[in-house]
């Protein structure tokens, strides 16, 4: 689309302008079927053809054919379209690992992701972690360690702990307190957050 | 071998699983069909008027059903009555009136269909403004400080005023803490479902479901019972959540306006200027002390500050009053009103700012007098509260003192600073005292026995992390000897009986005490049924239940304490020791060990209770040498509100930390013996530290954090 933002009348937001302009060209192109309901309704279809894209992607082993705005985070995307609230929302920049997901296998945060960069790809939330009601042996070791108070940071925790195991980095406490530093617990359950780690890591089981 | 009714070390939380599998709901979470989103529009300007509100292109945004303000909101039936300040705890009432009275207060609330179009939307939003001068400078304003209305912040003095300037020894300093920020994992907000024009419910993030019901219920004027409030789950709060935050009024309005649920979820920024914070304060303290280190005088005069639009008051100069042994003590406490959002009370509130001066000023006397921290303070001790003229319920921190000194290593302390290295580091030893009130409030819960051999608990209390349910099926597990695994505790609805609010550390007292009258009042009513229908009194409840035919039987009650209280001054006490570690090049304070002691009664639930002292040591930690919220006063805006430049404790902050009870039951707070300990877990924690870099450096810091461009200096 080639519209210039010069072209857009002042006090006029981009959408008023796709409201009126893209009429004139989608017309054209749309069945009369459709056109039938010209008032608002219509209005909007034909704006979300040009706002929104289309996303494959895979959550917890579940594909999803989806149609998204591509200013939508991965993170949102979970939780406010497909109700996928274990993932949580701490900053929203990236600040605090609350929203840490795996995207294949690599931890990530998912507020700096925008949904639609993930195209084909594997997402993995806490949700994914657990085997129906058999715990993740991460998540097992956090609760026997105590590894939260609230909980709310707890499954960004989980998530970048199962990786961290993973990406050999859970060798000693220090190395372990280093790599697992992007994840904030303002409740300070630290030190059992580490010896949960280091449990895990030293029990040697497949995470 | 487990004994049953005493030691529990390996009960783990109830709620475990569901937090660590994603399926603890906190209130943004839960699923309402035909949710909006609000967003808030803040002010760019720090005090004057609104002149007009442009929404006109926010409004024809895509999916945009309102913008919402002080110009179009519907009517809300607790703003016109009374005065200007009308609202419950005069709290601000937002979209009332044009006044802008702090930078970032909501001017308009703009509610969409999507949350990236209400984002999107509120960009467009513009406000014009009339400014007016505004002041955020703390010091700059010292001058302004009032003396707060609350009676129970009045001046106090025991013997002669300012007695410590006649004594052999002196010292007398200031200390100055910077405003700090609450901020827990989970972000502020709301979701607010009208069911009809006079009923609604709300997912709230709380401290108190009873509290917010009743505020939500006087601001629009309805019935308690047509307020429902739900917040099983709280992302933590550390105090911030124990009010109803105007924005959440704000989205109530939004809700009723657009007759549809809204959710808001603030920002991160937001979390700096709409949800409290603790304020900044000053402090003066002389003390005075005869040649072999009694003490003759405390002198303690705070300030620190508040809003133009509301006064909030804390207790910082209540340890002076009792903590020490000293015939002659004065203090003052005065308020600086300043145009930014209200503060709030914040983990150990006043008494954390207090005890970081009292304690600091206790060790540069012990310093003063050649003697060993520990010592001093010891030879000042008192088994009898000088304040109240009582003894103590319980006070075990002679022995407390020991436990932690053998633990941090204490021996190893040098008495002279700056002579103990590591190699290139010097090496410090702290430690200070904390002390908060352990108190017993009144509730109510609610015990059903279920002939399924389950006992279900039900209390409108909250719980923000440090294990609530967890602690209440311990008690009931004590009482009736049921299993805890088929004990449950549900909390966070206000339709439950009656509790308070989770504050001031007295939740695990006060509704603990409920459910363990519930409990045995249970067990009375089981035994009656049992000889009644002709088993014997201690026959199992699950077989009097099914002898009379009955699927559960239930109880209710409330609980409250008693004379006790008059009697007694009840305390629960903290010992902090840390081993810091001091680069004296580049002026790095790393904290190597952490021994916190807790003498708070008996402990309940010894895992859940140690993560609450480890969880206040981290938070000292970073009052002690990181978190500051800093303010750019040329246009009255925090400057580092986000969590790159706000720095709370990380993974890498924080060494081993070791947590030892005395575990002695206090005989008269209660019938588990159990006093608080969400305080004391963090008041003293600073000075602490601050004592530690003394003892490594020579260097007395009395301007928290402790960074090291002040080490250096
Ligand atoms: S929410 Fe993504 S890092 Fe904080
Ligand atoms: S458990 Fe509360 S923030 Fe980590």
């Amino acid at each position: 689309m080639s519209v210039k933002e010069e072209n857009i009348p002042e006090n006029e937001g981009r959408r008023d302008f796709l409201k009126q302009g893209t009429l004139f060209t989608a017309l054209a192109l749309t069945p009369v079927s459709l056109l039938k309901a010209a008032d608002q309704k219509a209005d909007e279809k034909f704006a979300e053809l040009f706002e929104k894209v289309s996303l494959r992607i895979k959550v917890n082993g579940k594909a999803h054919e989806l149609f998204v705005e591509p200013r939508v985070t991965l993170l949102d995307l979970l939780r406010e379209q497909l109700a996928l609230t274990g993932t949580k929302k701490g900053c929203d920049h990236g600040q605090c690992g609350a929203c840490t997901v795996h995207i294949d296998g690599t931890r990530v945060n998912s507020c700096l992701q925008l949904a639609v960069m993930n195209e084909g790809k594997e997402i993995t939330t806490i949700e994914g972690l657990a085997n129906e009601d058999v715990l993740h042996p991460m998540q097992a070791a956090f609760i026997k360690h105590d590894g939260f108070q609230c909980g709310y940071c707890t499954p960004g925790q989980i998530m970048s702990a199962v990786a961290c195991v993973r990406e050999g980095h859970a060798g000693s406490k220090g190395e372990i307190r280093e790599y697992m530093s992007g994840n904030i617990c303002r409740c300070g359950a630290y030190p059992n957050i580490v010896d949960a780690i280091e449990e895990v890591h030293k029990s040697g089981v497949q995470v | 071998m487990r004994d049953k009714s005493l030691l529990k070390e390996d009960t783990d939380r109830v709620d475990g699983f569901d937090k660590v599998t994603g399926r603890a709901k906190y209130f943004a979470e839960y699923q309402i069909p035909g949710t909006t989103y609000g967003v808030l529009v803040p002010s760019t300007i720090t005090k004057g008027k609104i002149t007009g509100i442009d929404s006109k292109a926010a409004e024809r945004a895509p999916g945009v059903l309102a913008v919402v303000s002080h110009l179009n909101r519907p009517v809300v039936a607790g703003y016109e009555t009374g005065k200007d300040q009308g609202v419950p705890n005069n709290m601000m009432k937002i979209f009332y009136t044009d006044q802008i009275s702090f930078n970032g207060q909501p001017i308009a609330m703009v509610v969409a269909d999507t949350y990236e179009r209400a984002v999107y939307a509120a960009t467009l939003v513009k406000g014009t403004y009339a400014k007016e001068a505004f002041e955020t400078d703390f010091e700059k304003n010292l001058s302004k400080a009032k003396a707060p209305k609350n009676p129970a912040q009045a001046s106090y003095l025991r013997g002669t005023a300012d007695a410590y300037k006649n004594a052999a020894v002196q010292i007398e300093a200031s200390y100055t803490l910077p405003t700090e920020t609450h901020n827990p994992m989970e972000l502020h907000g709301i979701l607010a479902n009208w069911e009809s024009a006079d009923k609604i419910t709300v997912y709230a993030k709380t401290q108190g479901v009873k509290a917010t019901q009743g505020t939500i219920a006087s601001t629009f004027k309805l019935p308690l019972t047509n307020v429902q409030v739900n917040s099983e789950f709280v992302g933590g709060g550390f105090g911030m959540a124990l009010r109803t935050w105007p924005l959440e009024i704000a989205a109530i309005i939004a809700a009723k306006q657009v007759n549809k649920p809204v959710k808001l979820v603030i920002t991160r920024d937001q979390m700096f200027t709409l949800a409290g914070h603790r304020p900044y304060a000053f402090q003066k303290v002389g003390l005075g002390a005869d040649k072999d280190g009694q003490l003759t005088g405390i002198t303690h005069e705070a300030w620190g500050h508040t809003a133009t639009y509301e006064d909030f008051t804390e207790n910082v100069v209540s340890m002076s009053k009792f903590m020490y042994n000293s015939a002659n003590v004065n203090t003052t406490y005065k308020i600086v009103p300043l145009n930014v959002g209200v503060p709030i009370w914040m983990r150990g509130p006043g008494e954390a700012t207090g005890a970081f001066a009292l304690e600091s000023a206790m060790d540069e006397m012990a310093h003063s007098l050649d003697m060993d921290p520990i010592a001093f303070r010891v030879k000042n001790y008192t088994e009898e509260d000088p304040e109240k003229s009582r003894p103590y319920s319980s006070k075990n921190l002679k022995e407390a003192y020991k436990m932690g000194a053998e633990k941090i290593g204490w021996s190893k302390r040098n008495n002279k600073p700056g002579t103990n290295k590591d190699g290139n580091w010097l090496v410090g030893y702290g430690m200070s005292t904390g002390v908060f009130n352990a108190s017993r409030g009144r509730a109510s819960a609610k015990g059903i026995l279920k002939s399924d051999g389950t006992l279900l608990l039900q209390s409108a209390a909250s719980d923000i992390g440090p294990g609530t349910g967890t602690g209440m099926v311990q008690i009931a597990h004590e009482v009736l000897g049921i299993p805890v695994s088929k004990i449950t505790f549900e909390l966070g609805d206000s339709s439950f009986p009656t509790a308070p609010s989770q504050g001031g550390s007295a939740t695990l007292s006060t509704v603990g005490s409920a459910v363990s009258d519930v409990c045995n009042a249970l067990k009375a009513k089981i035994a009656e049924m049992a000889t009644q229908s002709g088993l014997s009194a201690s026959a199992k409840f699950v077989d009097v239940l099914k002898k009379n035919n009955l699927p559960s039987v239930e109880v209710t009650m409330e609980s409250k304490g008693g004379e006790e209280q008059k009697k007694y001054s009840m305390y629960s006490f903290s010992i902090h020791f840390v081993q810091v570690k001091v680069n004296p090049l580049t002026g790095v304070v790393k904290v190597s060990k952490i021994v916190s002691v807790g003498d708070s009664g008996r402990i309940v639930s010894p895992k859940t209770a140690r993560s609450q002292m480890v969880g206040g040591a981290v938070g000292g930690l970073g009052m002690a040498l990181t978190e500051e919220t800093v303010m750019d006063h040329r246009f009255g805006r925090y400057v580092n509100n986000n969590f790159a430049d706000y720095h709370v404790p990380v993974h890498a902050d924080i060494p081993e930390i070791e947590v030892v009870f005395v575990n002695k039951p206090d005989p008269y707070i209660n019938p588990m013996g159990a006093k608080g300990m969400g305080e004391i877990a963090l008041i003293g924690f600073s000075a602490a530290v601050a004592n530690a870099v003394f003892n490594a450096t020579g260097k007395r810091i009395r301007t928290l954090p402790i960074t090291p461009d002040k080490i250096l200096a």
